[in-house]
């Protein structure tokens, strides 16, 4: 009997979670401008308007570039104090991560507007590198956890032992440290890949003129006749993010059925 | 002569001294052993030696050279891990080849090399062998295999037999006792398990807090320790408080308060004591015997060995039972024996 309840509170509950996600794909194959029941008929027609639409490539392209370089550079950096955070006994190993993971909880808006006056302050021109710095903020945090997950897996020794048998810091770190981190650093780059692309608030206030894919969606809300295309559109990145965070999740696991300690 | 030289070498973390100025001299192919408990400062000792801490002071030198501020990638050195660190992304034979990079072989030479060492630590035609496919034992070969692979002037072990069961462990000492004497290699080994550094090593550095208590070749470890820790930290031991009376010579005179008055070689007091002092009677379970007459008492448990037994006597004033290792005695109360030839006088404290 209390099997039964707790299952349906389970169905009920991934319905909450599901449901309104199903809504896009759904809308985004209607054969009408309004978003309502009954459905009116099948139609690619939405999604052939997405191809035509220079604007939106444009959009995305801004997105794809911010993305890319925001989830190498997170990577890097997250990499680099990951790496000192489990391996060096420091002094304020504890307040530095604090300060690091602070923009986590830190207001999105907040974070926008401060640094959308701190550049004007200092005079830098609205841009997307703007945006990455921004973004940066977001992400290193998101690098960091996953990162120093990985290297609290492996046995510390590993590094040792390949300084023992003749190899310095950075042959090191090529032989050992990279094949071994390399899950994590592929699961940290998809990770902030995709927090950057679908980040809307910070790149609102420091984007200028050249949209990222959320703003321009924000945009095109304003005509009621553009909702099916921006559904459509919804519906793609949607497929798109599930299909990444899957990856990266199969990616971050990769390995970690072999011991990664020696004993 | 002296291949390894460490000179009085004190290292800390922030806290009491792990290592305190201990000073230590190894031979060229000697099997080496620093026995301890845990906390005892030998690994932080060895890990000085291959470079991985830096000294806070003293100096190492190895084979002329000093090594003190050395990297460990530039030390001839080669170390077991306790761990074994075999290398999770690698299978056995790059496991094995890893330190050869530099080297610059062609391929066919260093297969060859390679595979002279798998048939060296018994591993043939594992080389393809990924690292999660092995046994702890064939673990513990490769890592051995790894790091003799290098050649070094010294190889480190640390607890190297610590994660295998006892039937394994007994084997692999018999081997790598073999394999030292095959390779020529000096041998430093790191151990809390006083059978395996007694059972291996040419020579053993008893460490406690620390400091270095003792070094001396296994038999006069045993025979003649030179402080209540080294006796007690090897083997089993009986002590008896008493006070030096007189040294006459060759012989020394003890008063051993229940066991009366007795005479000892003085050969067999550790250097230092005087007349007077108050010391500790040492004698081992396999020296004290059943007798017809000696001093009385009554078994309070006995433990079946085999060969030999092992039992706790109760003797009348004194609290902690005697140790006995033996045949079976008789019936009813006992009388124990000894040999006062046997007997090693030590100082109470220190």
């Amino acid at each position: 009997m209390k099997n039964k309840t707790l299952l349906l509170y389970a169905f009920a509950y991934l319905a909450f979670l599901y449901v309104p996600v199903l809504v896009l794909p759904v809308f985004s194959f209607n054969d009408s401008q309004f978003i309502a029941f009954p459905l009116s008929g099948f139609t690619t027609r939405w999604y052939a308007g997405l191809l035509a639409d220079s604007a939106l490539q444009h959009a995305l392209g801004n997105s794809l570039k911010v993305g890319v370089v925001t989830a190498l550079l997170s990577t890097l950096l997250g990499l680099t104090a990951a790496r000192a955070v489990t391996r060096y006994r420091l002094r304020g190993t504890g307040a530095a991560l604090g300060f690091i993971s602070l923009p986590l909880f830190i207001p999105d808006i907040v974070l926008g507007l401060s640094l959308l006056m701190l550049l004007g302050a200092v005079g830098l021109p609205l841009s997307l590198a703007g945006v990455v710095l921004g973004h940066l903020l977001v992400c290193v945090p998101f690098a960091l956890i996953v990162l120093i997950a990985r290297f609290e897996g492996f046995d510390k020794n590993l590094e040792e032992a390949s300084a023992d048998l003749g190899e310095d810091g950075w042959m090191t770190f090529w032989r050992v440290t990279f094949p071994l981190m390399l899950p994590g650093i592929a699961a940290s780059l998809l990770l902030t890949f995709i927090t950057s692309f679908d980040e809307f608030l910070v790149a609102y206030f420091l984007s200028g003129t050249e949209a990222t894919l959320p703003i321009y969606i924000w945009g095109q809300l304003r005509f009621p006749g553009r909702l099916p295309m921006v559904l459509a559109l919804g519906a793609i990145i949607l497929g798109a993010s599930v299909a990444l965070v899957v990856l990266a999740e199969y990616v971050r696991n990769l390995g970690v059925k072999k011991p990664m300690v020696g004993a | 002569m002296n291949f390894l030289t460490i000179t009085n070498v004190s290292k800390s973390f922030g806290g009491p001294p792990v290592v305190n100025d201990v000073s230590l001299d190894v031979a060229r192919g000697e099997f080496f052993a620093l026995l301890g408990a845990s906390g005892c400062g030998k690994t932080t000792l060895l890990r000085m030696i291959a470079g991985f801490e830096t000294p806070d002071s003293g100096a190492i030198r190895i084979d002329g050279e000093d090594m003190t501020m050395v990297p460990p990638h530039l030390r001839p050195t080669n170390m077991v891990f306790q761990s074994y660190a075999i290398f999770p992304h690698l299978n056995v034979f790059d496991n094995i080849a890893y330190g050869l990079r530099k080297l610059k072989l062609p391929k066919d030479a260093l297969r060859a090399k390679v595979e002279a060492m798998l048939a060296t630590v018994r591993l043939e035609g594992l080389g393809k062998r990924g690292a999660d496919q092995l046994s702890g034992g064939q673990r513990q070969r490769v890592a051995l295999a790894r790091a003799l692979m290098r050649e070094p002037k010294i190889l480190l072990l640390d607890e190297p037999l610590g994660a295998l069961d006892k039937r394994l462990r007994e084997a692999m000492q018999v081997e790598l006792r073999a394999i030292q004497r095959k390779v020529g290699i000096t041998f430093l080994l790191v151990t809390h398990d006083q059978e395996e550094a007694l059972s291996l090593s040419d020579r053993v550095a008893v460490m406690h807090q620390g400091h270095i208590l003792q070094v001396a070749d296994p038999r006069s470890l045993y025979e003649r320790p030179n402080c209540r820790e080294v006796a007690d930290f090897i083997g089993e031991i009986n002590f008896f408080h008493a006070t030096l009376r007189e040294i006459a010579g060759a012989s020394a005179t003890v008063n051993a308060g229940l066991l009366g008055i007795l005479t000892l070689p003085a050969a067999n007091l550790a250097p230092g004591l005087k007349p007077g002092d108050h010391i500790l009677l040492a004698i081992r379970p396999e020296h004290v015997r059943f007798a017809d007459a000696g001093v009385v008492g009554e078994i309070a448990a006995a433990t079946f060995l085999g060969a030999r037994s092992h039992f706790h006597v109760k003797i009348a004033g004194r609290s902690e039972p005697v140790f006995v290792s033996g045949g079976a005695p008789p019936q009813g109360p006992v009388h124990l024996a000894f040999s006062p030839d046997r007997l090693i006088g030590l100082p109470t404290a220190g």
